[in-house]
């Protein structure tokens, strides 16, 4: 009889569904995983190094390339370590700003898992939708500051500049007549809310939408029910956070439980899961984007009703505005100041955290008074993530492997860092 | 709320200054967190008192801090001279060419920093473990303790060169097939030790010193916080 052995396969680090740059080496036996081996850092870019060297305003726009699905979450982090250190709080218009654009950021994100999800899984309808309201999302990131994916919006004491009052438009050109731009035009001729409200009117039937799709669909469900499964107490164990432990039944949302901003006085509910696998991990984040829409529309009302300060009047953290710096001596040593040498911190450390779209996302800032970090850590989820990898893929087949990668959400910009 | 919070800490403080006691070396509440400093001795068995007796469920994160230039500058904002020269105290202070020779450091250096989460209880607990030994940094893996610490303390491996006893796969995680050093070494410069190109002629690729010449761009400046606040009340006389 011949002698029958395991044999290995590579999977990644180029292939569509590894999400990215992943080395998976796998331990087979037939169909069946023995191990899983991920092989990550392909796309180490030394964030945490980097941002040794430079001034702590400087490295606003690194977060943004860490999660590069989910950037203004990652400013937020990054932004909240900061202000905790400095003692210092944005003005509350702003933190309805950071709200908002963090939940729009948690759909950014939760439409790309879903599109790229239900892709590897085989529907590819999904993607295409998912995509067309990403497109509307990112419209809003570019109307606030300028860029449609790495912001660089959040500054610590508050946010860049306020919401501007109109959207950017569609002009005719060789494949759009006018008849056709008047209609792509016509939620865009208000403010910048007006456009968010818009959105948040028809989101839910969109999420109707790809639950039609999906939530009944056979194939969906032979493929993600019963897979991947974690108990509450492995992902206690594992360090799983957001939606990974979510599925697995434990209630722990950091906006509810440790509340920044002010996501204490909005009403919102936090789905969970039961069996703890890939389908009840997708049934969570889909009832999370519905959730989002909740907060983003309450956040619309009380921007409209309440205009005020964006950012914090003190001049030693955040510049003063650029007509002060024309006239005014003071205001253009400050702006001076703060853009050759920016601000120290005090002497110690902090951690602060906030629920990412991907679980907690968390800075630990460690400052010998300088103006740049002594150290920074960041604390990615997917980092955890990737690491229960070989324990959830354990006795699966190879096709589950793709589920497993898709249903725990992995951006290797994060992973990586 | 903040209030609730930070008392809920000061508890958490005396009890853990109760049951574990001696094993505590110092502990500090900051910026309304909770920092103990352990011997490294003591690790094993204080996560294992953590988690079991005030129910740190979960290891949040654990990182290497490397302390050899800590409270350094590179700009004394203290003389009150004209002089724009940036001292380049991170040029003088390593000398690159020699790598092998171990740079002098008195105290600890290396600092392992673990972030604990109790879901029962809502709070969180930063933990500090300095390691004895500058020349081989050594201290006892949390994998038995939580599972999630297995790659973290891989990631420390990698980029500080902090091994850790007992761990079931302490392999390279982060950088490349063959990395030499240990890149989050504040000895290690930010440019690296070597690049690489593809050679057309030898038909491989190449490791050479790096060509690029470090630069401080925006000198590193410590200006205490009661200086700014003293030199405006000055200013206001």
């Amino acid at each position: 009889m011949p002698e029958i052995r395991n044999f290995t396969l590579n999977f990644g680090p180029a292939h569509p569904a590894a999400h990215g740059v992943l080395r998976l080496v796998l331990e087979m036996d037939g169909e069946v995983i023995q191990r899983a081996d991920p092989h990550i850092g392909l796309l180490h870019r030394g964030t945490e190094k980097l941002a040794e060297s430079k001034i702590y305003n400087q490295s606003i726009g690194y977060m943004d390339r860490l999660d590069y699905v989910s950037m203004m979450c990652n400013e937020h982090g990054y932004v909240l370590a900061l202000e905790k250190m400095m003692g210092i709080e944005a003005p509350i218009r702003a933190q309805y700003i950071r709200v908002m654009f963090d939940e729009i950021t948690r759909i950014l994100n939760h439409l790309l898992w879903i599109g790229a999800h239900a892709l590897d899984v085989g529907a590819m309808t999904m993607f295409l939708y998912a995509f067309r309201e990403r497109e509307d999302l990112m419209d809003v990131y570019e109307a606030v500051s300028g860029a449609r994916l790495h912001a660089t919006y959040y500054r610590p004491g508050g946010v860049y500049r306020d919401l501007p009052d109109s959207m950017p438009m569609f002009e005719k050109s060789r494949w759009h007549n006018e008849a056709e731009v008047k209609r792509l035009n016509k939620n865009r001729e208000g403010t910048v809310l007006d456009f968010i409200e818009d959105f948040t009117a028809r989101f839910p039937k969109y999420v109707d939408e790809y639950e039609t799709l999906l939530t009944d669909n056979r194939i969906w469900k032979q493929r993600l029910v019963d897979i991947g499964i974690v108990s509450p107490e492995r992902a206690l164990q594992l360090g799983l956070t957001g939606a990974m432990l979510r599925g697995s039944g434990i209630e722990w949302d950091l906006r509810k439980k440790q509340p920044y901003e002010v996501y204490d006085k909005i009403n919102f509910d936090i789905p969970v899961g039961t069996n703890g696998d890939s389908y009840d991990r997708y049934l969570v984040r889909v009832e999370e984007m519905r959730q989002s829409n909740r907060i983003i529309k309450q956040c619309v009302d009380w921007l409209n009703k309440n205009p005020g300060p964006v950012i914090l009047d003190d001049n030693k953290v955040a510049p003063p505005p650029r007509t002060a710096m024309k006239s005014d001596m003071e205001a253009l040593i400050h702006h001076f100041k703060l853009a050759t040498e920016g601000y120290c911190l005090p002497e110690g450390e902090a951690y602060a955290a906030i629920e990412h779209p991907k679980g907690e996302f968390g800075c630990y800032i460690v400052s010998d008074g300088a103006n740049k970090p002594y150290r920074l850590k960041i604390r990615a989820p997917g980092f955890a993530h990737m690491s229960a990898m070989d324990e959830l893929t354990k006795g699966h087949m190879l096709a589950d492997v793709v589920t497993i990668i898709g249903t725990m959400d992995i951006v290797f910009g994060e992973v990586d860092r | 709320m903040s209030i609730t919070a930070s008392t809920a800490l000061q508890i958490l403080q005396t009890e853990l200054e109760t049951s574990l006691a001696t094993a505590i070396q110092n502990s500090t509440l900051a910026f309304k967190e909770l920092t103990i400093e352990i011997l490294p001795a003591d690790l094993l068995r204080v996560a294992k008192t953590l988690r079991d007796k005030h129910s740190f469920e979960i290891l949040i994160d654990l990182c290497g801090v490397d302390y050899l230039t800590y409270g350094k500058s590179e700009w004394d904002s203290d003389v009150s001279s004209f002089s724009r020269g940036v001292r380049r105290d991170s040029d003088r202070l390593f000398d690159f060419d020699s790598s092998s020779a171990p740079v002098e450091y008195d105290g600890k250096r290396y600092a392992v920093v673990i972030h604990l989460l109790s879901i029962k209880n809502n709070h969180r607990l930063r933990l500090k473990v300095f390691c004895e030994d500058n020349d081989m940094p050594t201290i006892d893996s949390l994998d038995s303790i939580w599972n999630s610490a297995n790659w973290f303390e891989r990631e420390a491996f990698d980029l500080y060169g902090i091994l850790f006893s007992n761990h079931p796969d302490l392999r390279r995680i982060l950088t490349d097939y063959g990395f030499v050093g240990h890149p989050f070494r504040k000895d290690f410069p930010l440019e690296g030790q070597v690049e690489m190109h593809y050679d057309q002629q030898s038909e491989r690729i190449i490791y050479e010193p790096v060509s690029i010449e470090p630069r401080v761009a925006v000198p590193r400046v410590i200006r205490p916080s009661e200086k700014i606040e003293a030199d405006v009340s000055e200013a206001n006389d």
